[in-house]
């Protein structure tokens, strides 16, 4: 199949793998940002290919698992209303508010609806004009650009009955908390495809630049991911902090200037609650004021609703890569799949999850 | 322009499902004598009793029911008719039983349209033939609009089991070669990209068909066979946990080698879905002693359903109640359950 067989490809892959061997001369600790990223090398087993000298650490690109508590308990509550047609995309239906989940809310008889994308839920709202329609806009700058298109094509048909529960956030600020943090570990990041697609890369070279970190933009094929391991180990080994793009078919510097236009012109950037990490100074995005029509926090007035995590879950530690998913001593036990106390293990882009499926007994592979 | 008197008694000819083809009375009778008659009729369905009645031969009986609930009713490659037929029928089959008689029962939402009824008719009779089965017996209710979604249907089924059979998914054992009889996740997809909302066309029709014929002439030759399911809901990872369980060994397979259609492949890229977790309608995995897998593999070849089979992987001592796959790269990973649901009412 074009596009995925030769980027999954055996024989290139080995020659990559011998490249990392040959260039490592030390131990590094690189860190991919991308939940998608940590998805793809634990399902094609790239960590267990790598020399014991490169470890791989799992980042806080996973938009269900960083979305805050409070953000789905004003969701339950919105979703639960007689009026409103609820909708999202799959993996938060599963993620557990304090006492239920989106799921619980649509056996209770809640119109709660998938949807592949938030135009979809635009037109749920053409078609059921006496029905509130919502959807929850969660994610890094990936998903902004479709939700902000999804907002400013509601203001401009002047469709009043669509609002979007925004939980938008962005991935500087948590490179940046990260690499600020007392223990951190990471030396190099591979920075994930496609938030850089929309953003470009521009925006990581001060961040390089500032933290003497080397940023490989990689995607998300076995080939591509060794591709980008094998640059940050080079960049490394040279002491070089650069950002050098290894994801070129998709990634350029400025971006998708179209794209980056919608979302300023929708949102504007304030500072955010990251489930398991806290309060990241300007790390998200709100709707502008000309679009507050819109938002479903103030339509439905939640604003006043709040909770606070499980202070067993340790999910916080697992999304800066300060600890591996298996090290965790919920993970397996009173943490699975069935039964998640913390998002990581809820989103099929969680490092738990991710580790659970794949990796559940190590020493047996 | 003036208007004919009319008769005040009540019509008889509908288009669509009335309340009162459940009811029992006239438009019961018509509903049997327009639609189901004429397409299923058999010498036990004629006698139009409360119950057939049937006689087997000595031996041992399998059993089995399923309900049907599919959305949409038609999708690429078939319908909710023929799912229900060859679903039961493949219920049997895998247990070696000869499938002889099915039971159908039908729950009809009010303003379904008849002519679709009768095409869902049509085509169980025509699977039904396919597989050598006769529907015996049946029932038909209907409730009112809203109550259901357009057509549920409830097939049963009994057939013999054939002598010196026992196929069980507690019998795999350690070397045993696993046989998958072709492409994976054909059906799952096929509904998947059918469904409103899923704004994409694709090729990818159902795999939906009888299994009965294959796996007799593989019976005929190899009565051995160590166990057989059919990869449903939850697709062959589902089944291969379940062996793996059940009969406390290790699975293991190889990636490169289990066969997806091109465009199966591409939209579970798309939809992100592991072509593993998807349902099959017509797709046999089998655990075989390694010295007959040669043999049973050219026999499922020779049949249409099974052209494209082969070898996914074999069973170890390793890893009991786990099943493994080995990917090309070199590394392995587990291949687990499927968790919650990818989409509801594929079957």
């Amino acid at each position: 199949m074009k596009y995925i067989d030769e980027y999954r490809d055996p024989e290139l892959a080995r020659k990559l793998l011998g490249e990392i061997r040959k260039k490592a001369t030390r131990p590094w600790t690189i860190m991919e940002i991308c939940g998608g990223q940590t998805h793809s090398i634990l399902r094609n087993g790239i960590d267990q290919l790598l020399p014991d000298t490169i470890e791989l650490v799992h980042g806080p690109g996973c938009p269900v698992c960083v979305t805050p508590l409070e953000s789905i308990e004003r969701a339950l509550v919105i979703a639960g209303k007689k009026e409103v047609i609820f909708t999202s995309f799959g993996d938060m239906l599963r993620v557990p508010g304090s006492s239920k989940d989106l799921f619980m809310v649509r056996s209770e008889g809640g119109d709660v609806r998938i949807v592949f994308s938030p135009l979809d839920a635009l037109q749920i709202a053409r078609d059921n004009p006496h029905k509130e329609v919502v959807f929850f806009a969660v994610g890094f700058e990936t998903t902004a650009p479709a939700n902000a298109m999804a907002v400013w094509q509601a203001a401009r048909e002047g469709i009043r009955n669509f609002s979007v529960l925004v939980s938008q956030v962005m991935v500087p600020p948590a490179m940046r908390a990260i690499l600020s943090s007392a223990g951190n570990r990471v030396q190099g990041f591979l920075a994930a495809g496609h938030v850089c697609a929309v953003m470009g890369y521009e925006e990581y070279e001060p961040v390089a630049l500032e933290f003497q970190v080397p940023i490989v933009p990689t995607g998300f094929e076995p080939v591509d991911l060794l591709a980008g391991i094998l640059k940050t180990v080079e960049l490394l080994e040279e002491g070089c902090a650069e950002v050098v793009n290894r994801y070129g078919r998709v990634v350029s510097r400025e971006g998708n200037p179209a794209a980056r236009a919608l979302i300023s012109k929708v949102f504007e950037v304030t500072d955010r609650q990251w489930r398991g990490i806290g309060s990241i100074a300007q790390s998200g995005l709100a709707l502008r004021e000309e679009f507050r029509a819109w938002d479903a926090e103030k339509k439905f007035n939640v604003t006043h609703i709040s909770a606070s995590e499980s202070p067993l879950c340790m999910s916080g530690s697992v999304l800066q890569g300060a600890l591996k998913p298996d090290a965790c001593p919920a993970f397996g036990r009173e943490c699975t799949p069935e039964h998640p106390l913390g998002a990581t293990m809820v989103s099929t882009e969680g490092a738990c999850a991710a580790y659970y499926t794949y990796h559940r007994n190590c020493n047996t592979l | 322009m003036t208007i004919a008197p009319v008769c005040p008694a009540p019509l008889m000819h509908h288009e669509t499902v009335q309340m009162a083809h459940g009811a029992g009375g006239r438009l019961s009778q018509a509903l049997m004598q327009r639609i189901f008659m004429p397409h299923l009729h058999n010498v036990f369905l004629d006698q139009l009793d409360d119950q057939a009645k049937l006689e087997l031969q000595p031996g041992r009986v399998a059993f089995t029911t399923d309900t049907y609930v599919v959305s949409p009713v038609f999708f690429p490659g078939g319908n909710i008719g023929e799912l229900a037929v060859n679903g039961t029928v493949n219920d049997l089959a895998v247990g070696g039983a000869t499938p002889l008689y099915l039971s159908a029962g039908f729950v009809l939402e009010e303003g379904f349209a008849l002519a679709e009824l009768e095409t869902i008719v049509i085509s169980m009779a025509e699977a039904a033939r396919k597989a050598g089965v006769m529907i015996v017996t049946g029932d038909t209710k209907v409730v009112g609009k809203g109550q259901c979604d357009k057509i549920f249907i409830n097939t049963s089924g009994i057939g013999l089991i054939r002598e010196g059979v026992s196929l069980s998914c507690r019998n795999l054992q350690p070397g045993d070669t696993i046989i998958l009889s072709g492409t994976v996740g054909d059906h799952g997809m096929a509904i998947m990209t059918s469904r409103e909302g899923l704004s994409f066309q694709s090729r990818i029709t159902s795999d939906s068909a009888p299994l009965n014929g294959m796996i007799t002439a593989m019976l005929d030759v190899n009565p051995q066979l160590h166990a057989m399911r059919d990869p449903t809901r939850g697709g062959v990872a589902a089944t291969l946990n379940e062996l793996a369980v059940s009969s406390s060994v290790g699975i293991e397979i190889s990636e490169a080698a289990i066969p997806v259609k091109a465009e199966v492949r591409g939209a579970c890229e798309l939809l992100g879905i592991d072509p593993l977790h998807v349902a099959n309608e017509g797709k046999l995995l089998l655990a075989v002693a390694a010295e007959d897998a040669a043999k049973v593999l050219a026999i499922i070849r020779s049949f249409e359903v099974g052209r494209d089979a082969a070898i996914i992987g074999h069973v170890v001592h390793d890893h009991p109640g786990m099943v493994v796959m080995r990917t090309p790269f070199g590394s392995r990973r587990i291949i687990d359950l499927p968790l919650g649901e990818q989409l509801p009412r594929i079957c």
